[in-house]
């Protein structure tokens, strides 16, 4: 390679490299040094793996750690089965004008910021709320009704804000599914299940995972929406570790905390990709 | 006996447009039939609603004498290769062939057996294990038949199933079609814009335009006897001139182009009166030449004029023809004999023909 063009391609590949080094690289070893801080005084330190210790001891923590991931898996599939037949819609079912009305529609929600959204749910499920109000009007319930912080109205917080980032890669890998394809599929002697089954699914795949992918990482390190429609009980692990780091000032015990739900977000994605056999490269290529 | 597929008075609208009008015909057990005509006139819609994707506005399609009309397209005993093949790409070869069989609840090996079977018969064994996409275009083109055959359809439907492929694989897959056709001896349904792929493969072929049928016969009725302009003008190469009849005596005329060139021609039984506009259909190849005006003289039209251009291709070439005054282009087939090989771009010749090649219509029929 000439000089020029090892400096041009140095040039281009320097915001990448400063983006990946100063925001991701760099902070994630500062963290992982601070996690292995132990304080055994004041103001003096040691490096042991006490903060990781503390983690596994405390059943608390152990106990919300895998709420949250179950709960997350949980808010994934939901997503995925609300988000499926849409974007089938979308993709398939209609053409032309209506089909990026529609396309627009699921992504005019977030133009909204999420605080302002999730503050949406919280007028329309509280006590005092649109719903309680209607339920007692129509005279299916006598008092007012409390729909606020439990797991139900985190659940669905989740799958409303992570629902754009499922349909988009289903409406885009559903889209190039030729009609040919799926008409052949019945033409054979197909009927509806087995179609989609063996021809629409297993085409929609890559699609899929990574919607799932993204929605599971949304879903796991959200801290709003569980914090608000879910009250202060809700366990979520993204709030004990804002604790740790805000509220009790333990800064070594927060990054291990942080780390712990690095090493479970990638275990369970890797899980999961093994599990229906795709690979990161077919997914995101 | 009773035909294998019979449509009568099939109608499809969409909106207002009609895109097939009061179509019938019957395609006879074992036959390749095959539907002709530019795109858009209505040839896909007609396959749709036997395939049963479209529900026909009026009309019936029986096949082995049953309407199909309130049966669904996967329990319709037809099947379909899809224009661009439509081969699952999420399957390998064997599964592919396999999936209407799976689909008809056949165990496993019993469908392993008959894909076999269908694979040595499209003349590529052992290739089951292999995917979709490391298969040529001509290998694709058989698979997506023998996926079909395996059913053993009682009627196969192919929606211009040739259309992708390059120029020679599409003349070898042809021949191989029409062998294949014999070898599963099953009723094939054809449709295409490509008149030879018609012309090559069909027993008896529907040529369509605007929505409706032309005409329907074997290839040698469409090319040699045309029933009307837009046969004339669509199958096959033809000159075409319009012009007023002059005289009228039984089936001959006499016509005046635009031009001022006049030309003799033969109504063949159709109506065309005296003063009325018509057009003239004369195929290159009815065309005499000649380098003598002398050796013309059993012709009824003879015209003399210059070579204007030379189109070599082979056993195909023509030349373009000018009239001596200038007023006309004809295109006429040079000889194989290779008497005029030496022919060149300003040379005089005397071109002929007789009066009962030039098929005249009643002008403003297409």
């Amino acid at each position: 390679m000439r000089t020029e063009a090892k400096v041009g391609l140095g040039l281009l590949l320097t915001p990448l490299l400063l983006w990946l080094s100063l925001l991701i690289f760099i902070p994630h070893v500062d963290m992982f040094i601070v996690s292995l801080q132990e304080r055994i005084g004041v103001g003096k330190y040691q490096t042991s793996l006490a903060n990781y210790l503390t983690f596994f001891q405390e059943p608390l923590y152990l106990w919300t750690f895998l709420r949250t991931a179950v709960m997350s898996i949980l808010a994934t599939l939901m997503t995925l089965l609300i988000a499926f037949p849409v974007s089938y819609y979308i993709a398939k079912m209609v053409k032309g004008r209506l089909q990026s009305a529609l396309f627009l529609m699921c992504l005019v929600p977030f133009w909204v910021s999420e605080l302002v959204r999730t503050f949406g749910w919280m007028i329309l499920l509280r006590e005092t709320g649109i719903f309680s109000n209607l339920l007692q009007f129509v005279g299916l319930a006598d008092g007012p009704v409390e729909m606020l912080y439990n797991d139900g109205a985190i659940m669905l917080g989740l799958v409303y804000t992570s629902m754009l980032f499922m349909v988009v890669p289903l409406v885009t890998t559903l889209e190039s599914l030729p009609d040919e394809v799926i008409e052949a599929g019945y033409d054979l002697g197909g009927s509806g299940l087995s179609v989609l089954r063996e021809i629409i699914i297993p085409h929609a795949m890559p699609g899929i995972v990574s919607g799932c992918i993204v929605v599971f990482m949304l879903s796991l390190g959200n801290y709003l929406t569980p914090t608000m429609l879910g009250g202060k009980e809700s366990l979520w692990f993204t709030e004990l570790i804002y604790s740790q780091f805000i509220v009790r000032f333990n800064w070594e015990l927060g990054s291990a905390f942080g780390f712990m739900l690095l090493i479970l977000s990638s275990a369970i994605v890797w899980g999961m990709l093994k599990l229906t056999g795709q690979s990161l490269e077919k997914t995101m290529g | 006996m009773t035909p294998d597929l019979e449509c009568s008075a099939l109608t499809k609208r969409f909106g207002d447009t009609t895109a097939v009008e009061n179509v019938s015909f019957q395609v006879p057990p074992g036959s390749f039939f095959s539907i002709l005509g530019p795109s858009g006139c209505g040839k896909t819609t007609i396959m749709r609603m036997i395939a049963g994707f479209l529900e026909p506005s009026e009309g019936d399609i029986r096949i082995k004498g049953k309407s199909v009309l309130n049966v669904a397209p996967n329990k319709r005993p037809v099947n379909m290769v899809f224009q661009h093949l439509a081969l699952f790409p999420m399957m390998n070869i064997a599964e592919n062939i396999g999936y209407g069989l799976r689909r008809q609840g056949m165990d496993k090996t019993q469908i392993a057996r008959k894909v076999d079977e269908a694979l040595d018969r499209i003349g590529l064994p052992g290739i089951g294990n292999r995917k979709v996409d490391e298969l040529s275009g001509g290998q694709k083109q058989r698979v997506a038949i023998a996926r079909c055959m395996v059913l053993e359809p009682d009627v196969l439907l192919l929606d211009e199933p040739l259309g992708a492929l390059d120029l020679k694989l599409r003349e070898r897959m042809k021949v191989e079609l029409k062998s294949l056709q014999a070898a599963f001896d099953t009723t094939f349904v054809y449709i295409t814009h490509d008149q030879s792929e018609a012309l090559v493969m069909s027993d008896n072929i529907a040529v369509m335009n605007n929505g409706q049928f032309e005409q329907m016969g074997s290839g040698q009725d469409l090319y040699y006897r045309p029933e009307s302009a837009f046969v004339a003008g669509f199958v096959g190469d033809t000159n075409r001139w319009q012009g007023k009849v002059t005289r009228k005596e039984g089936d001959a005329i006499e016509l005046v182009t635009e031009n001022g060139l006049t030309l003799r021609g033969a109504t063949h039984g159709r109506d065309l009166g005296d003063g009325q506009q018509a057009d003239v259909f004369v195929r290159p190849e009815a065309i005499r030449i000649a380098h003598d005006a002398a050796d013309l003289a059993h012709f009824d039209n003879r015209i003399s004029g210059r070579v204007t251009s030379l189109l070599f291709n082979g056993a195909a070439s023509r030349i373009l023809v000018g009239s001596e005054d200038g007023r006309e282009e004809i295109e006429v087939n040079l000889p194989q004999s290779g008497e005029f090989s030496s022919i060149a771009k300003g040379d005089a010749v005397h071109i002929g023909w007789a009066s009962d090649q030039g098929n005249c219509f009643k002008a403003g029929g297409n």
